[in-house]
C-alpha cells in the first residue's frame, strides 16, 4: 500500500519542534483553564482525547512508518483496560502490578497475533488485523463473570503503592499527560533508531531489505509488539479514566476511528496522531452539543477533508503556511 | 431432532451465504477492478431495503417496490460515484476508506431522519408467504427458498456475464491487470461506472430480498460489510468465483455454528461453561477461519493473479 | 584447485510450462568477474533471482563458498556475504542516499535492534556509508532524496548500497540499464576499480562493457548455457554469433 506522504522525505533525525512543545505545554496549562468552568466536564474529556492520542501514536507508529495499516488496534486498548478490571474484580488493584501486567498481556498478543498477520500484506493485513480484534471483541463479550457485553466497572482506580493517587481527576490527567509525552519521545526515538531505520525501511521495499540481510518478518513483529504495547498502556489509562470497561472498547469502528484520527492529523508525523485525536473528539463533541443529527455534518466533513486536505491537518497547516512565505 | 434441525440450519446458512454473496460480489468487482475500497457499499444494502419499504407503501406491490428501489438505488450509487467516489479512485486505501466511512456515517443518520430510528418491515409478497414441507416432518419458509434460488441465478447469470461477455472480458483482465487495460485504450471510466452501477444494484438487490424476514432499521448494512469484507478476502479480491465459495462458506459455518457450537462443546466440556463460551466462540467462528485460511493462503482462496 | 565462490549446478527452474533455467552450471572463482549474456528473456534475470533467493529453483545446487544455500531465506544469503543490484532500480525512495547506504553498512556491523540511540547520528556508520557513496561518485548527492535522483545517480547508489555490503560474491543485473554513455562509461571505471576484490557476476547487454570487464562470458539462450569461455574463445563460438552476438556486433 502506498502512503500518503510517498514523496515526502523521512527526516534524517528527530529535531526539537516548537509546536509540539507548545501544544504539550497547553495540555498542561489546561487544568488550571479548566478550574474557572466545569472542571471534571473538562479534565474528564481532555483525559479521554490523551488517552485515544496515545493509541493514535501507536497506530501512526505501525501505519506511517511501518506501512502496516491495522484494523484492529482497539483490540489492544480493550486488552489493556480488561487487564486492569479483571485484575481489580479479583482486589488487585496497585498499578505497580496492572501496569506492567496490562502491557506484557497486550504485547503477548501483539507477538503472537503479529506472528500470524505480518504473513500477509497490503489489504489482507488490513482484514487478518480486524479478524483478531473481532475474536477479541467477541471473547470479551462471553466474559459473563466480568460483565459480559454489558461490560464491568472497576472497584476503583489504580492505586500506588495502596495510595489513591488517582483518586482526583487532576493527579490522573496530569498521569495521562506524562504518559502521553513519553509515549510521544519514545515513539520519536525509535522511530530515528537503528531499528527505526529498518522498520520504516521496510516499508519502502522489503526485497531490497531482505538482499541487503534483514529479516524483514522480525523486524515488523517487533514494532508491532512496541505498538500494541502502547495500545495497551491506553486501555489502561481508559479503563481508569471511564472507570468502566465493556467489549465496546474493541469494536471494529472504534479501530477505524483510531485509523481516521491519524489521517485527520496527517501520518506519518507522530505529532500528527495528537492533532488527530484531539480534533476528532473535539469535533465530534462540539458537533453533539450543536445538534442532534451532528453525524449529518461529521460524515461529509470527513468525506471533504479527504478530498481537499491531503496531508491532514497537519499538511493543511504545512501548505497554507508555506502559500503564506511564498507571498 | 437433530437431522431435521441440522438440514434447517443448513438452509438457513446456504440463504444467509447466498445473501452475503450478493453483497460480495459488488464488492469484489468493485475492489479488484477498480482497486476502490468502499465501506459504503454496506449502506447501499440498507438503501435499498429503506426505498423497498417506502415504494411498497406507495404501490402496494412487492415487484413493483423490487424494481423502483433497484433503479433508485442505482441512480442514488451513480450519484455518489460521480460526485465523490470518482475523485478518489486514484487515492489511497486509507484515504478512501476515511471518505466512504463518512458516507456511511452520514447516510446511517440520514436514513433515521427521513424514515425514523425505530425498525421497518416489509411484507412477503402474497402466495409466498408461507411454508413448504419439504420431508415428512420438514417444513422450510417458502420466502427463504426464494431468496436461495434468486441468489443463485444472479450467480449464474454473473457467471455468464463475467465469462462471456466483452465487458466481462474486460473485468477480468481489470482485476488483474488494470494498467494495461486502460492502457489499451478501453473507456476505464466507463467500465468502472458499470462495475459500479452493477455492484450497488446487486447490494440492493440484497437489501431488498431480505426486507421480508429482518427488520429494517439504520445501521443494519455495517455487520453485513463487515461480514462481506471477510467472504472476498476469504475468497480472494477480485475473484467472482472464490467470493461466490466464500459466501456459502461463511454463510455456513457463521449459522451452523451459532446453532450448534453448545451442543459441540458439550461434547468436551461441562454444561454450564459450554453456555457460556459457547456463543462466543460461535461468534468468533468466521473470524478464525479468516485467519486460518490467510494464515496458509495469504491472498486468500482464489488470488487473482497479477496482484500483490 | 582453488575453492569456486559460487557454483550452480544443474539449476532448474519452470514457470508453468515455460522452462527458463534449464540445467544451468556454473562456477565463479575469487576475484574473478563472470558476465553472463543473452537476448532478452534468455532467463538472466530468474538465475540472479534464485542465486539471491527471491526465487526457488525447481532443482539444482547452488554453493556458497562452499556452502548450500538453497535452504536459505535471502537475507541469510546477505549475511554470508551475498550481495545483488537489481535490473529495474530497487532503492529506498523516500531514504536520502547516504541513508540507503547507511542501512546497508548497518546490517553487517552491529545489532540493529537498538531503538533510542539516532541512528543518523552514528559517525561510524555515515563514514562507512559516504565511502562507498565515493567510490561511485555519489558522494556531492549524499543528501538527496533517492526519489529525486536521476536514473543514472540511482544506478550507481544500487552498486553503493551492494558495496556497502562488502560482499564476497556480487550479483549485478545489467547494472547500466537505461542509463547514457556517459553513464555507462562511469560504471564500467568503477567495475574495473572494484575487480579483483571480490568475485562477480555480471548480466549485461552492453557488449563493450561487457568485453571489457569479464573475465569469462557465458551465453545464456533459452536458460540454457549455449557457451562458457574466455572472452575471446566466447567472441569466435560460432554457435554464439548465429545465436546472438552476431546482430549486436556489428
Ligand atoms: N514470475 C514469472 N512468471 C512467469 N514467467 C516469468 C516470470 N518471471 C519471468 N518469466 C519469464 O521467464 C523468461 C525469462 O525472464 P528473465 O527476466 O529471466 O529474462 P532476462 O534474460 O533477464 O531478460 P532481459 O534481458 O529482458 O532482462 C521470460 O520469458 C519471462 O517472461
Ligand atoms: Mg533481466
Amino acid at each position: 500500500m502506498t502512503s500518503l506522504a510517498a514523496d515526502k522525505p523521512v527526516p534524517r533525525a528527530a529535531r526539537f519542534n516548537v509546536g509540539v512543545a507548545l501544544m504539550f505545554a497547553v495540555l498542561a496549562l489546561v487544568p488550571f483553564a479548566a478550574a474557572f468552568g466545569p472542571e471534571s466536564y473538562v479534565l474528564g474529556l481532555v483525559t479521554r482525547v490523551m488517552v485515544f492520542a496515545i493509541a493514535a501514536l501507536a497506530v501512526d507508529f505501525l501505519c506511517g512508518f511501518g506501512g502496516l495499516v491495522t484494523f484492529g488496534h482497539a483490540a489492544f486498548v480493550g486488552l489493556g483496560a480488561y487487564t486492569v478490571a479483571i485484575a481489580g474484580a479479583h482486589g488487585v488493584t496497585d498499578m505497580t502490578v496492572t501496569l506492567p501486567l496490562a502491557l506484557i498481556v497486550s504485547a503477548a498478543f501483539a507477538y503472537v497475533t503479529g506472528t500470524i498477520c505480518l504473513r500477509t500484506n497490503g489489504v489482507y493485513f488490513i482484514m487478518i488485523t480486524l479478524a483478531f480484534g473481532q475474536m477479541a471483541y467477541f471473547i470479551a463479550g462471553s466474559l459473563a463473570p466480568y460483565g459480559g457485553d454489558d461490560g464491568i466497572t472497576l472497584p476503583t482506580r489504580s492505586t500506588l503503592f495502596g495510595l489513591a493517587v488517582f483518586g482526583n481527576d487532576r493527579a490522573l490527567y496530569y498521569a495521562t499527560l506524562g504518559f502521553l509525552v513519553a509515549s510521544y519521545l519514545l515513539c520519536r526515538a525509535v522511530v530515528y533508531s537503528r531499528f527505526g531505520r529498518v522498520f520504516r525501511g521496510a516499508r519502502e521495499n522489503p526485497t531490497r531489505m531482505a538482499t541487503i540481510g534483514y529479516d524483514v518478518f522480525r523486524y515488523q513483529r517487533v514494532g508491532y509488539v512496541i505498538a500494541g504495547s502502547l495500545g495497551g498502556l491506553a486501555g489502561f489509562l481508559l479503563a481508569n479514566a471511564a472507570e468502566f470497561v465493556s467489549p465496546a472498547y474493541m469494536s471494529w469502528q472504534r479501530s477505524g476511528e483510531l485509523i481516521i484520527m491519524v489521517l485527520f492529523g496527517g501520518l506519518g508525523t507522530l505529532y500528527g496522531a495528537i492533532v488527530g485525536a484531539a480534533s476528532y473528539l473535539l469535533l465530534e463533541e462540539g458537533l453533539a452539543g450543536l445538534t442532534e443529527n451532528w453525524k449529518l455534518i461529521f460524515g461529509p466533513l470527513l468525506v471533504i477533508i479527504v478530498l481537499f486536505a491531503r496531508g491532514g491537518l497537519v499538511g493543511l497547516a504545512a501548505s497554507v503556511r508555506a502559500r503564506f512565505s511564498r507571498d | 431432532m437433530s437431522f431435521t434441525l441440522l438440514l434447517i440450519q443448513t438452509l438457513n446458512g446456504l440463504q444467509f451465504g447466498v445473501l452475503l454473496f450478493l453483497i460480495a460480489a459488488g464488492l469484489t468487482l468493485v475492489f479488484g477492478v477498480m482497486d476502490f475500497i468502499n465501506l459504503a457499499h454496506g449502506v447501499q444494502y440498507m438503501l435499498g431495503a429503506y426505498l423497498a419499504v417506502m415504494f411498497y407503501a406507495w404501490t402496494g406491490s412487492f415487484v413493483l417496490a423490487l424494481i423502483l428501489a433497484l433503479l433508485a438505488a442505482l441512480a442514488f450509487g451513480l450519484l455518489l460515484e460521480f460526485t465523490v467516489f470518482r475523485q478518489l479512485y486514484d487515492r489511497d486505501h486509507l484515504e478512501q476508506v476515511i471518505a466512504t466511512f463518512g458516507i456511511i456515517i452520514f447516510l446511517n443518520q440520514g436514513v433515521k431522519v427521513v424514515w425514523g430510528a425505530a425498525p421497518l418491515n416489509l411484507p412477503i409478497p402474497d402466495g409466498l408467504a408461507g411454508v413448504v414441507t419439504l420431508m415428512p416432518g420438514l417444513t422450510y419458509p417458502v420466502w427463504r427458498l426464494v431468496i436461495i434460488a434468486s441468489g443463485l441465478i444472479v450467480a449464474l447469470i454473473l457467471y455468464f456475464l463475467v465469462s462471456q461477455t466483452r465487458v466481462g472480458m474486460l473485468v477480468r483482465a481489470g482485476a488483474t491487470h488494470a494498467r494495461i487495460v486502460s492502457a489499451l485504450g478501453v473507456d476505464i471510466r466507463r467500465l468502472f461506472m458499470i462495475v459500479f452501477g452493477f455492484g450497488t444494484m446487486l447490494a440492493a438487490f440484497a437489501g431488498v430480498m431480505i426486507a421480508p424476514i429482518l427488520s429494517v432499521e439504520p445501521g443494519m448494512g455495517d455487520s453485513v460489510l463487515i461480514l462481506a469484507f471477510v467472504v472476498i478476502v476469504i475468497g480472494g479480491i477480485g475473484s467472482m468465483r472464490g467470493a461466490f465459495i466464500a459466501a456459502l462458506l461463511i454463510g455456513l459455518v457463521d449459522t451452523l455454528g451459532r446453532s450448534f457450537m453448545i451442543d459441540i462443546l458439550r461434547l468436551v466440556m461441562p454444561p454450564s461453561p459450554a453456555r457460556t463460551v459457547g456463543p462466543a466462540i460461535a461468534s468468533m467462528l468466521i473470524y478464525v477461519l479468516m485467519a486460518l485460511v490467510l494464515y496458509f493462503r495469504p491472498a486468500g482462496l482464489f488470488p487473482a493473479k497479477g496482484r500483490s | 584447485m582453488t575453492e569456486a565462490v559460487l557454483l550452480i549446478e544443474n539449476l532448474r527452474k519452470s514457470f508453468g510450462g515455460l522452462v527458463v533455467t534449464d540445467g544451468v552450471t556454473l562456477e565463479i572463482g575469487p576475484g574473478e568477474l563472470h558476465a553472463v549474456i543473452g537476448p532478452n528473456g534468455a532467463g538472466k534475470t530468474t538465475l540472479i533471482h534464485q542465486v539471491s533467493g527471491t526465487l526457488t529453483p525447481d532443482d539444482g545446487r547452488i554453493l556458497l563458498n562452499g556452502t548450500d544455500i538453497l535452504p536459505l531465506p535471502p537475507y541469510e544469503r546477505a549475511k554470508l556475504g551475498l550481495a545483488r543490484s537489481f535490473q529495474i532500480t530497487s532503492v529506498l525512495p523516500r531514504f536520502s542516499a547516504l541513508e540507503n547506504v547507511a542501512l546497508a553498512v548497518q546490517a553487517r556491523s552491529g545489532s540493529s535492534y537498538s531503538f533510542l540511540r539516532p541512528a543518523a547520528a552514528e559517525a561510524a556508520l555515515n563514514d562507512e556509508a559516504m565511502a562507498a557513496l565515493a567510490e561511485v561518485g555519489l558522494e556531492h548527492r549524499a543528501d538527496i532524496v533517492a526519489a529525486h535522483l536521476s536514473h543514472g545517480e540511482k544506478r550507481a547508489l544500487e552498486l553503493a548500497i551492494a558495496l556497502a555490503l562488502e560482499p564476497k560474491l556480487l550479483l549485478l543485473d545489467e547494472p547500466m540499464a537505461g542509463t547514457g554513455p556517459e553513464e555507462s562509461e562511469r560504471i564500467v571505471t568503477v567495475l574495473k576499480k572494484l575487480k579483483g576484490r571480490f568475485a562477480m557476476l555480471l548480466v549485461e547487454h552492453d557488449m563493450n562493457a561487457v568485453f571489457a570487464l569479464a573475465d569469462r562470458i557465458s551465453v545464456l539462450t533459452y536458460g540454457r548455457v549455449l557457451a562458457s569461455g574466455e572472452p575471446d574463445a566466447v567472441r569466435n563460438d560460432r554457435a554464439v554469433t548465429e545465436a546472438y552476438l552476431g546482430e549486436e556486433l556489428e
